[in-house]
């Protein structure tokens, strides 16, 4: 048992961490206000290996190992909850995708890509279809050597700025547990555009959009973990993805702990920094070791990732401590800020906005009870 | 070429945890990092390199944890890493700094460019890079902005009082960057894992052919007397005259001061 983090780790904190200060945390406020991540920043993760870090080396990525790659999602989203959100739907759960799914063709065709200039997008939800993906409507029928994609997806993260999407869609066998398939969708594939941009209450920059398929046909080279293998690749790509929003929520419980920090030895009230009085010093040591324990859950669930074991149930926990923590903390810290914790001059509204979404998306806090719960009753 | 980059592990100024009763730093609460300047020396190494081609190497003296930034270096882009360590030299003034540098300068020649951040963040005293190059008695460059390589000669534009002069000297020589001079690049992913697979070279004093009373705390002539604060008070003074009246004020106002210290 070591909870020293290698130099590789350290030093992956440190180098991200500073690129996170100087080149997003300053833009954050203003990419939330926009509601869009400027290619630039994107392209920049991308010369830097962030957004290559899950992929290995023979594809073009980094090759982070498996706790590094988390710690970078970790010290993105403490600056840009956003652009946290956009690196750890392509790197945790599609760049995971394929490399866990994907045939060695699919690999050397798209893993380069996603290490140096491609953003990836999962595409799972519909109007009828989230948590319980059995309702998925969307069809794919075999035409040739092609699959005929039709329907409509909603809330697709990163829909706007993909280039490559995992689409699941019906491809209907007769089995009830094999009627998904997995595709691998490229943007300019005639037959799919992007429909309605939503706008959100947090994570305002990663686009949220519609994706609607006519007539969209795709390569059958491009099924991913096979036909009828749909339910297999999302859940265990979501395992991982799991792990990135773990990350991203620690990354705003940071920062509102931080700011929280700041702020109320700042603030003078009554004749003494508000960080003097009892209620405001039981928040933040609350804060500090709720978010302790989150890491902790955290690197370990990114640790059996490395490792190669199943992380399942450690994953769920991870990401529902970790989003309720970051939730709780952001609250704080609004409280903390009092009336300016109201006002968009303070960062604190955002972190508050921001934390909500984690306990929702890759998985409300109640699947993940329910995954943790099933995997302990099975 | 062969590019020699010294580097220092300093203290993260912002960070700096300091023990009430002893004033020293606490080194376990403390976070590192590379000097600010030597990132920036780093920097106008790697684009000399882009330009020119050729090696760099980075060299620090200072204890074993001093590799981090070493590598930290290698990550930015340096060839080979060196670390001189050794009990002996705990204690150091800059003036034995630069006499062991330019023994490790030696050992690792041939070089045609020692370059140095023109001062360290904890310390600031600006003496390393100086003293360096009469140590390795060549011709030096500080404060330097930019710096181009061509047929042995370099030529430098570097800052001075109120704007910047251009000048050339022959190789090899040392410089001292400063930190407008460039933005350093952060390290690539892919490079913290090579950076961190790679070996750092080491030196002890036995291989610089030093003896352990020349250098640390008995072989520095230093002595540091107290630390105290530097309080300045300047006040503008604009005089409303004609010029000659003006500077026979300005010069009786000198006098006045001068006369007071």
């Amino acid at each position: 048992m070591d909870f020293e983090l290698t130099e590789e780790q350290k030093m992956v904190r440190r180098t991200v961490r500073e690129f996170a200060e100087k080149e997003i945390a300053p833009r954050a406020k203003d990419y939330d206000e926009r509601e869009e991540l400027p290619w630039e920043l994107i392209k920049k993760l991308f010369e830097q290996g962030i957004m290559g870090s899950m992929i290995p080396v023979e594809y073009g990525g980094s090759e982070l190992d498996s706790v590094s790659q988390t710690i970078a999602v970790e010290e993105v989203a403490r600056a840009c909850a956003s652009t946290a959100m956009t690196l750890s739907i392509h790197s945790s759960l599609c760049s995971y995708a394929i490399l866990k799914f994907g045939s060695e063709e699919q690999k050397e065709k798209y893993l380069p890509r996603l290490a140096k200039d491609t953003v990836a997008a999962f595409s799972l939800t519909e109007a009828e279809a989230g948590s319980d993906p059995s309702g998925i409507k969307t069809t794919a029928k075999m035409d040739g050597d092609e699959y005929v994609l039709n329907g409509t997806k909603i809330f697709v993260t990163n829909g706007e700025d993909a280039g490559l999407i995992i689409l699941f869609a019906r491809t209907d066998t007769g089995d009830p547990r094999r009627a998904l398939t997995a595709f691998l969708v490229e943007k300019d594939t005639p037959g799919l555009r992007v429909g309605k941009k939503e706008r959100k209450l947090g994570v305002r920059a990663a686009s949220l959009t519609e994706l609607i398929l006519e007539n969209c046909r795709v390569p059958k080279e491009n099924v991913l973990g096979g036909v009828g293998e749909g339910y297999k690749v999302a859940l265990a790509s979501l395992d991982s993805g799991r792990i990135g929003i773990a990350a991203q929520a620690i990354g705003i419980a940071q920062a509102s702990l931080e700011a929280s920090i700041k702020h109320s030895k700042e603030r003078v009230q009554f004749g003494s920094p508000i960080a003097g009085f009892q209620a405001i010093q039981w928040m933040i040591a609350d804060m500090a070791t709720e978010i302790e324990a989150a890491r902790l859950l955290t690197y370990k669930a990114a640790y059996l990732r490395g490792r190669g074991v199943r992380f399942t149930l450690e994953a769920s926990m991870a990401k529902l401590y970790a989003s309720e923590v970051a939730m709780k903390a952001a609250r704080n810290a609004v409280q903390i800020f009092g009336g300016y914790g109201l006002t968009r001059d303070y960062p604190v509204e955002r972190f508050f906005r921001d934390a909500k979404c984690t306990e929702i998306y890759e998985g409300t806090s109640e699947i993940q009870r329910m995954v943790i719960a099933n995997q302990l009753l099975r | 070429m062969h590019f020699i980059v010294c580097v220092k592990q300093v203290p993260s100024v912002e960070k700096v945890r300091m023990d009430p009763e002893t004033g020293r730093i606490l080194r376990e609460e403390t976070p590192f990092m590379m000097n600010p300047e030597d990132r920036n020396a780093l920097e106008a190494a790697l684009r000399l390199k882009e330009d020119n081609g050729g090696l760099i190497t980075a060299v620090s003296m200072g204890p074993p944890q001093a590799e981090e930034t070493l590598r930290e270096a290698v990550a930015m882009g340096a060839d080979r890493a060196v670390l001189i360590s050794d009990p002996a030299l705990a204690g150091s003034d800059a003036f034995v700094t630069s006499k062991v540098l330019a023994r490790a300068a030696l050992k690792l020649a041939p070089f045609d460019l020692v370059i140095c951040g023109s001062r360290s963040a904890d310390g600031e005293a600006g003496m390393v890079g100086i003293q360096l190059a009469e140590e390795l008695n060549l011709p030096q460059v500080t404060w330097a902005l930019e710096l181009k390589v061509r047929e042995g000669v370099i030529t430098a534009k570097r800052k001075i009082d109120g704007g910047y002069e251009i000048v050339e000297a022959l190789l090899p020589a040392v410089v001292t960057v400063i930190g407008e001079a460039n933005k350093p690049r952060y390290p690539t992913m892919r490079r913290i894992v090579e950076a961190c697979k790679r070996p750092v070279e080491r030196l002890e004093l036995s291989d610089l052919g030093l003896q352990p009373e020349e250098v640390g705390l008995r072989g520095s002539p230093t002595r540091i007397e107290r630390v105290f604060r530097l309080e300045r008070r300047r006040k503008g003074v604009i005089l409303r005259k004609p010029a000659e009246e003006a500077a026979r004020e300005v010069a009786s106002i000198i006098l006045r001061e001068l006369a007071k210290e």
